[in-house]
């Protein structure tokens, strides 16, 4: 925690310890591959997984990495305004965050810059543009249907 | 050489699951592989965000029917991180002996499998004679041979029958003797060996680029498992190692799923022996789910499950998020299947043990027309196909 802290400085928004190996970290949306670097190659953590969540105010992305030599989890909280959907990509860095950038994408809308392959991962070919499932404020099937009924009939 | 591309999917034709792969050849040597995923997408994360903590359980249960043990331990793990709860001894002896057998009967579906892809169907009508016991240890102790809906936040439903103890370690005797012979048999046969001793090989990088987990990453020598970095449940009350091998290759990960269904049979034996001494209470109250998150996380017998939930303090989950072993172990076969031949191509894409249930998990109904159908519409038609039949055969 010490050295995390010594190391990161004023990267590190804010931490948060929930319990002794659940570890939430808070950084700045510019800082990301940085304090990613040190995390996967310096720390030599394992890259788990990403969740996108849409907060009420902005939308939070949590890249989760494990400490397997001592059982701790550090989650990299970056948060995205939501008029300026946009994020670094890490596929260059971590081949095995290509997928899930392409879930949250599709899921959520968030662009990757340097994505080398943003395209949709789970959702259908002829799944309508523009419509994001995880989205807060997606209404659902019902909803989706009348619009595509107005749209049609004016 | 003309390149030609090779597919196989959208649904496989022996592994009988929604998978897309597209193979591009040489002759007979694989280039360049493409994935797809996502045939079978049915918005589990987005339900769950409609259902209570309770129900939850039993949803993530339903994302896959062979680890359906292993979701629901991993979120009553973040559902407990969340909540700052321990539960009770005996609960966690008894979700260890489920995950345990869980395990067990999961290897065996792969090594039987497994043979069957390499064309051993001997092999394959073998183990899976050999995992009908284990289906019937686990309805004799649980009441279901799968989804076993053991679990809820804070303990577990049901309390185990002590007497069917003697009779599930004369199963287990049994099922450890047939396949001591069997993994004699196998490391004998010259063409076993030759099939799969340094085909697809896995190197330690790739394990850590593509972040894989379980066996994938243990048959190339990279000690990870959660129930032992990161011991939850009765991982640390009893004793176990982990099974490493070395080379990463086809033949390691057999092996190393073979240690591990020895390894899981004396942890159910220990779990036995430990239940019938810790008496007590199986289930610790969780009164209200606090705002804030949770994570949990359990090595199913493809790797590790990882779940993720948030809480507003309200009666269900505001966020929840999966991600099964597949999901990262799967696009590892852009590193081990380019270079080999196309008959070798199913086993390599096999030998992570891939479970596309787990991997896909958000759906709407939709047919070519672009009609969405809600559920008054298929209840609708459902009436109408029952009054058709009806009308034919004068009923």
């Amino acid at each position: 925690m010490k050295e995390i802290k010594e190391r990161l400085g004023d990267k590190l928004l804010n931490i948060y310890e929930h319990t002794p190996n659940r570890i939430y970290l808070d950084i700045k949306r510019e800082d990301l591959k940085e304090v990613v670097e040190y995390f996967f190659l310096e720390r030599d953590m394992r890259f788990v997984t990403a969740s996108g969540i849409d907060g009420r105010k902005e939308m939070e992305i949590l890249y989760h990495f494990s400490e397997d030599s001592t059982g701790k989890i550090y989650s990299l909280r970056v948060k995205i305004p939501k008029d300026d959907l946009k994020i670094d990509s890490l596929t260059s860095l971590i081949k095995g965050a290509e997928f899930i950038e392409r879930e949250i994408f599709e899921m959520l809308g968030i662009e990757f810059t340097g994505h080398p392959n943003l395209t949709r991962l789970l959702l259908a070919e002829d799944w309508p543009e523009g419509i994001y499932p995880l989205r807060r404020d997606e209404k659902g099937i019902r909803d989706l249907k009348e619009r595509n009924w107005e749209k049609k009939n004016g | 050489m003309a390149k030609a591309v090779v597919p196989i999917g959208p649904y496989h034709p022996l592994q009988e699951e929604p998978e897309h792969f597209l193979l591009t050849v040489e002759g007979e040597k694989v280039v360049d592989v493409e994935v797809h995923i996502g045939y079978n997408h049915r918005g589990i994360e987005k339900l769950a965000e409609h259902k209570s903590w309770q129900q939850v359980t039993f949803l993530v249960a339903r994302i896959c029917g062979i680890c359906s043990t292993s979701h629901p331990i991993a979120y009553c793990n973040a559902v407990e991180n969340l909540c700052r709860v321990e539960i009770p001894e005996r609960a966690k002896y008894i979700r260890t002996l489920v995950g345990e057998l869980e395990r067990i009967h999961s290897h065996l579906l792969w090594l039987g499998l497994a043979g069957h892809f390499l064309g051993y169907n001997t092999v394959w009508m073998w183990v899976w004679k050999w995992r009908e016991p284990i289906l019937d240890i686990f309805e004799a102790l649980t009441g279901n041979r799968n989804h076993y809906d053991m679990l809820l936040p804070g303990g577990v439903r049901r309390d185990l029958n002590e007497e069917y103890f003697p009779w599930v370690r004369k199963e287990l005797g049994e099922v450890k003797k047939n396949l001591e012979m069997l993994s004699k048999a196998i490391l004998d046969d010259p063409v076993i060996i030759s099939r799969l001793k340094g085909i697809g090989v896995l190197t330690q990088e790739d394990v850590k680029n593509y972040g894989a987990v379980g066996p994938t990453a243990r048959a190339s020598g990279v000690k990870i498992d959660v129930r032992k970095d990161d011991p939850y449940a009765a991982y640390d009350l009893i004793r176990w190692e982990v099974a490493t091998c070395e080379n990463g290759d086809l033949l390691d990960k057999v092996v190393v799923r073979i240690l591990e269904i020895f390894e899981s049979i004396k942890m159910v034996e220990e779990c036995m022996d430990a239940l019938e001494k810790v008496k007590g209470e199986i289930m610790a109250t969780i009164k209200e789910v606090p705002p804030g998150e949770g994570i949990g996380h359990h090595e199913a017998p493809r790797g590790e499950t990882f779940h993720y939930v948030r809480s507003d303090g309200g009666s269900s989950p505001i966020r929840h998020k999966v991600r099964a072993p597949t999901y990262v172990n799967l696009p590892t076969c852009k590193a081990t299947l380019p270079g080999s031949q196309l008959a070798d191509a199913i086993i390599i894409l096999a030998s992570i043990d891939p479970c596309y249930c787990c991997t896909e998990r958000v759906a709407v109904v939709s047919d070519r027309k672009k009609k969405y159908l809600t559920q008054e519409d298929l209840i609708k038609l459902s009436w109408e196909k029952t009054e058709r039949l009806r009308r034919k055969y004068g009923r």
